[in-house]
């Protein structure tokens, strides 16, 4: 989902980091808060930041013979929210834009906005819905997780018809490109934490009885 | 069903999708969609020219040690995770 260095004009690039600030401070302010107040959360933070460094280092051929990988924000937008994510989403990045030369400084903004505000904001809001209308807690992880990997794409390839017109054909071209090759990614990287929260809720249900409290009552 | 049950099967279709993906795709290359994002960029505005440019740019196999090393450091981290509650159990079983 990265926008390479440079791909985007000064204006655009200023655009998205302003737009995605706000967020950033706020998600700084909440992990300071976390670090001192709540040293259990602390191990989900870790894990959190973990998995996105795990999975968006996996890529995967897809049926496009391009490949691509999954960006791993699912599970810490269903523990912390959009805010947490942006700051997790702008370390990964930070990484791939100076060590590998994915992405870039200038489209870092828009980058973050994409996989750390966009994607998990989508996937935060249907989550709560879902948690609310008290469906399964797998199928609950499985769309969120699915959402957050999605929407990430779809919005790259809004930012990139953006700032390559004409807007509805360009964003064909690039949600070909994109949306179509995530698709089983998305996949793998729903059943792989449908499986995971399903350990943690056995091994260490004091990490996610807050999240996931339905349940927890249900069974007690 | 075991609860075990489930998870091999969820094993088997994560592994399914990835193997059916590299035989669909053998020659894939490591560039990925990002760089055919850029094809396109090329297409709809050829006369387009990059601002502005990595300052560091790794060579391919020096590009595949550092994702790996990406996600060594994440499954580090996991790992250490459940080895710590495994042993927590282990305690807490006597």
């Amino acid at each position: 989902m990265h926008i390479m260095e440079g791909f985007l004009s000064p204006e655009w690039a200023l655009f998205w980091t302003l737009v995605s600030v706000p967020f950033l401070i706020y998600g700084f302010l909440k992990i300071r808060k976390i670090i001192r107040e709540d040293p259990a959360q602390r191990t989900m933070l870790a894990l959190s930041g973990a998995f996105i460094f795990v999975l968006s280092s996996l890529k995967l051929p897809s049926v496009t013979g391009s490949s691509s990988h999954p960006t791993g924000t699912g599970f810490s937008t269903m523990f912390f929210g959009v805010g947490v994510t942006s700051v997790l989403a702008l370390i990964v990045l930070i990484f791939q834009a100076l060590l590998l030369a994915h992405g870039g400084i200038t489209t870092l903004g828009a980058n973050v906005f994409s996989m750390g505000i966009a994607g998990p904001f989508v996937a935060y809001v249907a989550f709560r819905a879902m948690t609310k209308a008290g469906l399964r807690t797998p199928v609950t992880i499985f769309v969120t997780v699915f959402l957050a990997d999605i929407v990430t794409y779809v919005v790259t390839s809004v930012q990139l018809a953006l700032a390559y017109g004409p807007f509805w054909e360009s964003l064909t071209s690039f949600l070909t490109v994109f949306a179509i090759t995530q698709i089983p990614l998305g996949l793998v990287e729903g059943i792989l934490f449908v499986i995971f929260v399903d350990y943690l809720e056995r091994a260490r249900p004091d990490l996610t009885e807050k999240i996931l409290r339905r349940r927890v009552v249900v069974e007690a | 069903m075991r609860r075990e049950y489930y998870y091999v099967l969820g094993f088997i279709v994560i592994a399914a999708i990835c193997v059916i993906a590299y035989a669909l795709n053998p020659g894939a290359e490591f560039g990925g969609a990002d760089g055919e994002a850029e094809q396109v960029i090329g297409e709809i505005d050829p006369d387009y020219e990059p601002w502005f440019s990595s300052f560091f740019e790794p060579a391919g196999e020096t590009e595949s040690m550092l994702f790996a090393l990406q996600a060594a450091i994440g499954a580090l981290i996991i790992g250490y995770f459940i080895g710590t509650n495994r042993i927590k159990k282990q305690n807490r079983d006597g």
